[in-house]
């Protein structure tokens, strides 16, 4: 059904454009992923994204590329930069892609915030990391690097690593500097710091608070306690995993995809090995399959065991948090048990898993099965009812849907806002099509809600995850494919070419054919996407990682407006951000 | 010799309730530690009972740090005013018969006065830190102790009623007389009960804390002792609270003949300690604005009908 409704979709949207601007030539880009992909000149950017607004509901993504070293470009305008758009249907369930491209010594295009509200940061990210100008943004400053920082992180002659750099010293007119730097000016923002009646105070929440869970800032405008508005700060975590997809090689920069969201752990390989998988044409045997769903939804399990005692604890009760890490704690076990890791287990292989499950593993799931329901139902009666918490919760921090559509709210939270959409079940994904399961959906978009979606989904992971121990396929875990397996051992003593071949494949790592492909999942905190590009090399070209937190913060001074700081509190707890899914 | 004791009874109250105060860090940890499924400190002596010493010698030997930033004379002052009101408050403690440091005619008066000087201790340190979460803090903790101060001494009115006096003493040889005030004050003793977590501002009511929201709240400027002070003031308000509710509503030292009296004094001051560290593992804080309208819009009617219901009976024995 919805593979249909994905094939018209795709053909729709060429036609469409076509019949609604006939002067404007879209030249089509093929990609692996076969999302449409078209070349659209700068002067008719504004109006075909504005028009495309009307069935892509939301703008996925936002990114640029530095394509001067780019040396497999078939069928592309030439250009020295191109600026990505993805955009996304809730109603069709496909994607499409525009692209334009830029000429190195003309850096600027037309920013589409208004179209899209959530371009906002997604613009200043694209100006930080290649100097590209949006014109008519409000604020283009940088957002991931200092302020004070010099040149263009992702372009591709910026350096990539410390050694190709000066040695770092801080002297103090330096350091005053930085410290200067960080000064919060309201001007900047075009917030003013007195009316007539009350003088503002603004309040750096972060970036080390308690409640900010990581290094996140938010600046507060003040009247009395009462929030009037906010301009949340990112960067502080920022650790160009983007950058290192670039010279790491297609196996070893799995163990990076691990640190992006830290508390998601196995499941941030699964885009990023699909994708490969994609390029590469590798067939993925089912028992890897499955095992990679179970394991996956393992730790969405232990992702939102973390956000509900968190919860709990910022609105104040201090208890759940313990339990529910050591309801995780268990759950590590069996982590452990199989993987060898914890939080990061890096497992994940292109092509399969590391390796095959251990003996034993089904005891020790069935008793973690056995275990958890009782336990939720233990913690639903104490935080989930309890009336002081539904007091600070319900009501608080409301996302409508065209809000949550707006400003490319994914996941949980958008399900909270009443939109019946999950990854896993419309637009299925490494095999959840075989899997039976419910998709949680509320309707207020309050924090109540938001908490709730996640603890219903806390019993459907439990549910996926017994249906994988029931019905475990034998077969190997991992693809018998030139790329992703090594040659024998035993045959490299006979002849040189399996030598050969065993040699590069270990030190070079596999060389994956040219061309751009896209994989979206359900991550544990919203969709994750990987848009890898290739130009057939030992590496990526290009690593974009779309993550669900982003946006999400983004959204912050919209939801806590008038709001006082325990509701901002509480709101913050309820988006389960981590902040190095935001920063990457 | 009749001196002699009385300053033994004195030197025995003031070092007392500061090492219970000690006792309690570590006790509370220790507890909240069993109710989490953990283990709290352990490692320090038996038990880990040692911690509380080794927390106070922590305390002592920090830097005496003073940001240039806040007004020095009240920085300092705040936390003293704290322990010295509540070690004032154990002054009019009835612990045994004839063991008390003073039996004031006017002794729940006093009470209510040192609790309520305490006010001054959060909102000073507050103020003079010159930080903006402390300065938040400080507001907090007017507002909120300033509301719950009206409830809690009218709460206790009734008592005052039944009894005809404000001495300890006397309210607790009227409950050996008649019955303890629990049965005929129920409705005292729960507005008392909630006021008297909000005075001491203890988690669901920790808002000039809050540390979720505030980092520390009033104290987050401080170090050293002078935080020690405020910890030690805040535990020395619960043995405190814990102490008058029992002296008020559960006939103090009252208690079958086969253990003394003070250790029936001790064992229920214990009972509502743990109580007030049980609610503190247990239930989320309420908002800010939440807590206030809860206060006025039904405490202090619940306390008024109190009031009125309790002075109808004591009328109608009367006549």
């Amino acid at each position: 059904m919805s593979a249909i409704a994905e094939q018209v979709g795709k053909i729709e949207v060429a036609q469409k454009l076509a019949k609604e601007f006939p002067q404007v030539s879209f030249s089509r880009q093929q990609t692996i992923d076969e999302i449409p992909t078209f070349w659209v000149d700068r002067a008719h950017l504004v109006d075909v994204i504005s028009y495309l607004k009307r069935d892509y509901e939301m703008l996925f993504d936002l990114c640029g590329t530095d394509e001067r070293l780019r040396n497999h470009r078939a069928g592309m305008p030439a250009g020295d930069f191109t600026v990505i758009y993805h955009l996304m249907s809730f109603s069709l369930l496909t994607d499409v892609r525009i692209k334009t491209a830029l000429n190195e010594d003309d850096l600027n295009l037309p920013s589409i915030y208004q179209i899209y509200p959530n371009a906002n940061w997604y613009e200043r990210e694209t100006w930080d990391m290649f100097g590209i100008v949006f014109s008519n943004h409000p604020n283009l400053y940088r957002i991931l690097l200092p302020p004070t920082w010099k040149g263009h992180a992702l372009r591709k002659d910026h350096p990539a690593r410390a050694t190709e750099m000066a040695p770092f010293s801080l002297d103090d007119a330096r350091q005053d500097k930085e410290q200067e730097a960080l000064r919060f000016k309201p001007e900047e923002w075009g917030l003013s710091r007195k009316t007539e009646n009350t003088e503002f105070m603004f309040l750096n929440l972060g970036p080390n608070h308690p409640s900010v869970h990581g290094v996140f800032r938010i600046v507060l405008q003040l009247d009395g306690e009462v929030i009037v508005d906010a301009v949340p700060e990112i960067g502080y975590h920022h650790r160009g995993a983007e950058k290192m997809g670039e010279r790491q090689s297609w196996h070893t920069y799995i163990p990076y995809t691990d640190r992006i969201d830290y508390l998601g752990g196995v499941m941030n390989n699964l885009p990023y090995v699909m994708a490969v998988e994609k390029f590469a044409g590798i067939e993925v045997p089912d028992r890897a399959r499955v095992i990679r769903i179970m394991l996956a939804e393992f730790f969405r399990i232990s992702s939102h065991l973390v956000f509900y005692g968190t919860f709990a604890q910022d609105v104040g009760q201090l208890s759940p948090v313990f339990y529910m890490f050591s309801d995780r704690e268990k759950l590590f076990r069996i982590i452990e048990a199989v993987t060898g890791g914890r939080m990061h287990p890096a497992w994940f292989r292109i092509g399969g898993v590391a390796q095959d499950l251990p003996d034993g593993w089904e005891q020790m799931v069935r008793d973690y099965l056995d275990w958890m329901p009782s336990r939720l139902k233990h913690y639903d009666k104490m935080t989930m009812r309890n009336s002081i918490l539904k007091q600070r919760t319900q009501g608080i921090g409301i996302c409508t849907q065209q809000e949550a559509l707006d400003w490319g709210i994914t996941g949980p939270n958008l399900r909270a806002t009443g939109i019946d959409f999950d990854m896993r079940r419309d637009r299925p994904y490494g095999g959840y099509d075989q899997f039976d399961f419910e998709v949680p959906v509320y309707q207020k978009g309050d924090c109540y809600d938001r908490a709730r979606v996640r603890v219903d989904e806390l019993h459907q992971s439990l549910h996926i995850i017994e249906q994988c121990l029931n019905n475990m396929p034998a077969g190997p875990y991992k693809a018998d494919h030139p790329q992703t397996t090594p040659p024998p051992k035993e045959r490299t003593m006979y002849d040189i070419e399996t030598l050969i071949h065993h040699f590069l494949n270990v030190s070079w790592g596999p060389v994956i054919p040219a061309g751009e492909c896209s994989v979206t999942i359900e991550a544990t905190k919203g969709n994750n996407m990987y848009y890898l590009t290739s130009d057939g090399g030992t590496s990526s070209y290009r690593t974009r990682i779309r993550t669900p937190s982003f946006p999400h913060l983004q959204q912050i001074p919209l939801l806590s407006r008038g709001l006082l700081i325990p509701d901002l509190i509480a709101i913050l707890a309820s988006i389960d951000f981590v902040m190095a899914d935001v920063d990457r | 010799m009749v001196e002699l004791i009385s300053i033994l009874i004195i030197y025995g109250v003031l070092l007392g309730s500061l090492t219970g105060a000690a006792i309690l860090i570590w006790f509370e940890r220790r507890l909240l530690g069993i109710w989490q499924d953990r283990l709290g400190p352990n490692r320090v002596g038996p038990l880990g009972i040692g911690l509380a010493l080794a927390d106070v010698i922590k305390l002592f030997a920090k830097e005496d740090w003073i940001p240039p930033f806040a007004d020095r004379l009240m920085f300092v002052l705040a936390p003293m005013a704290v322990m010295i009101a509540m070690l004032m408050g154990f002054a009019i403690l009835p612990y045994a018969p004839g063991i008390h440091v003073a039996d004031l005619n006017i002794g729940l008066l006093f009470f209510l006065g040192m609790t309520s000087l305490a006010v001054y201790s959060v909102l000073l340190g507050g103020l003079s830190s010159n930080n903006k979460y402390a300065l938040l803090g400080g507001l907090r903790a007017a507002a909120q102790m300033v509301s719950y101060e009206v409830f809690m001494g009218l709460s206790l009115m009734g008592v005052v009623m039944l009894t005809g006096s404000f001495s300890l003493v006397e309210i607790v040889n009227y409950q050996q007389e008649h019955t303890w005030f629990i049965i005929p004050q129920f409705v005292g003793f729960v507005v008392f009960m909630i006021a008297g977590i909000a005075e001491s501002h203890r988690l669901p009511f920790d808002l000039p804390e809050a540390e979720h929201e505030l980092v520390a709240g009033f104290h987050t400027e401080y170090s050293g002792m002078k935080f020690g002070m405020f910890m030690v003031g805040e535990y020395l308000g619960v043995i405190l609270i814990s102490a008058i509710i029992a002296v008020i509503f559960f006939g103090g030292w009252l208690g079958p003949d086969f253990l003394p009296p003070i250790i029936w004094f001790a064992i229920k001051t214990f009972i509502f300690i743990c109580f007030f560290i049980l609610l503190r593992a247990a239930i989320p804080r309420p908002r800010y604005d939440q807590l206030m309208s809860f206060g006025w819009k039904y405490m202090l009617p619940l306390t008024l009908i109190n009031l009125l219901a309790t002075g109808a009976i004591v009328l109608w024995l009367q006549a």
